[in-house]
């Protein structure tokens, strides 16, 4: 589980962060969303530690990443997985390359091992065999994503952060890495927080959705409470797609998902 | 950022493999263009010194010395290093840049990898390594350029080209040169790279940021050239 407690950051006296505090747990898919700007993408950096937080803790179970020196702090990277938006991958390294790379570099496995390993994982995000040598320029988004899901499980991690995985996919594509990383999320029992602005991502894997809203924990609740939240600022954001106010009237919002709309 | 640079390596497997690949990409891909251009300025300069040398009261054996001691002493190390920052220096900033843009550099980090040593080091050590060879290189191909050209154009013999350059040799000039390749490939990789790897935006700030790179590469390869020329010549 993560955990964090009143953190506050700020950037040249403008405060980004204040006093926010949430839990997420393992085995859920825990989102963070927000208008752009609202301080998600500081927060997740601050969650990472690329940030230091002014004030407040970060705990990764019982460890507090805010009292850690920078020797600690590897390690507990070593049981992070990330996905970046655009996926991140090494361009100069192949699909199977990008997936043994931490392997490599932080295993004593045999070269069997690893060749099971990235075998495995990329298996589990079903990208075909033929696909292993390509390079990162020859594939599509949607393959990228799903070969960054790869890499950032491939070292079992116990947390596992994306941010926006699904920016600039078609919504099908969408569909499936959400479907994808939820899944992984429960199989590996993760503890996984998704950074989005996606509300179809929201209705449906947002099983812990954390608003925020200029800083502050604006609401917090599930995908089957969101519609209805009662939330000024929740429901100006996610009404201002009209889809999702009439899906409110309609009276649809349980298990409304992408494919039913 | 130079301290995080040579930091102990998280896998020193991983690093030698990387340096390796750094000498044959930056290094030996650039043997090529570093013969080419010696043969053609070793041939140009024998012409040109041929020419100034008009006068027969001048021995022509001169030519071979003259010829031999601009290659050594400056063109194979200074105009080399200015060539090798516009090749190997841009290349270090636009690949080290759109790591950075691309969010590769942060997903380095956020693996627990030192991602300026691991991504910086390496081409350092490449490029300090592979630059007294291409200065050797480029001296050998550039007398040999000579060599080929007086005779043919007439301006000079093969015995007084071959006595010219046997003439007044100094091999403390070629350790003078090789003390400079060191220095000058340490700016050629490092200046780029730290051009590179702060770079913020996008593609736009990529290219301007390999601009700036390799103007400031050359303009600190002629400023140490003028300071070690200074302490270790005069």
């Amino acid at each position: 589980m993560i955990e964090i407690k009143n953190i506050y950051k700020s950037f040249d006296d403008v405060a980004v962060l204040k006093n926010v505090s949430s839990q997420f747990s393992p085995g859920l898919t825990n989102l963070i969303i927000g208008r752009s700007g609202s301080g998600k993408t500081v927060m997740l950096k601050c969650i990472l530690g690329l940030h230091e937080v002014d004030k407040g803790e970060i705990w990764y179970d019982d460890r507090n990443l805010v009292k850690m020196h920078n020797k600690e702090r590897k390690k507990i990277r070593r049981e992070i997985g990330m996905v970046f938006q655009g996926g991140a991958l090494f361009d100069s390294l192949s699909v199977a390359a990008n997936v043994r790379f931490p392997l490599d570099m932080f295993t004593a496995m045999s070269v069997k091992e690893k060749q099971k390993r990235v075998e495995f994982c990329l298996d589990h995000v079903n990208i075909e065999p033929s696909a292993f040598r390509l390079f990162p320029s020859e594939i599509s988004g949607g393959m990228k994503k799903r070969v960054a899901i790869a890499r950032a499980i491939a070292l079992n991690p116990k947390y596992l952060f994306c941010d926006e995985p699904n920016s600039g996919l078609d919504p099908e594509t969408a569909t499936v890495i959400d479907k994808l990383i939820q899944d992984l999320t429960k199989e590996f029992q993760m503890t996984t927080i998704i950074n989005t602005h996606d509300m179809n991502s929201v209705i449906e894997i947002g099983e812990s959705v954390l608003f925020i809203s200029k800083g502050e924990v604006g609401w917090q609740g599930t995908n089957k409470e969101i519609l209805h939240s009662g939330n000024e600022k929740l429901n100006d954001f996610i009404f201002a797609n009209k889809l999702y106010a009439q899906m409110r009237e309609e009276g649809e919002a349980a298990g409304f998902g992408r494919k039913q709309g | 950022m130079l301290s995080r640079v040579i930091r102990r390596p998280e896998k020193h497997k991983m690093y030698f493999r990387q340096l390796f690949h750094e000498i044959d990409s930056l290094g030996v891909n650039s043997v090529w263009i570093v013969i080419i251009i010696s043969v053609f300025i070793g041939g140009i300069m024998t012409i040109q010194f041929a020419y100034s040398m008009a006068n027969p009261i001048y021995p022509r054996t001169l030519i071979g010395l003259g010829t031999r001691d601009t290659l050594i002493l400056e063109f194979s190390s200074t105009m080399i290093a200015l060539i090798m920052a516009g090749k190997i220096g841009s290349n270090i900033t636009s690949e080290i840049g759109t790591m950075r843009v691309t969010e590769q550099i942060d997903s380095l980090e956020i693996m627990g990898i030192n991602s300026a040593s691991y991504l910086i080091l390496p081409k350092i050590v490449a490029v300090v390594f592979i630059f007294p060879f291409l200065y050797i290189i480029s001296v050998f191909f550039g007398l040999l350029g000579g060599l080929v050209t007086g005779p043919v154009t007439g301006v000079v013999s093969v015995t007084d080209y071959i006595a010219g350059i046997q003439w007044l040799f100094y091999p403390y000039y070629v350790t003078f040169s090789l003390i400079k390749s060191l220095f000058f490939g340490f700016i050629v990789a490092s200046v780029p790279a730290y051009y590179g790897y702060y770079v913020q935006g996008g593609a736009l700030e990529v290219g301007s940021a390999s601009t700036k790179a390799v103007v400031n590469t050359n303009i600190l390869i002629l400023l140490f050239d003028l300071i070690l020329t200074r302490l270790l010549l005069t």
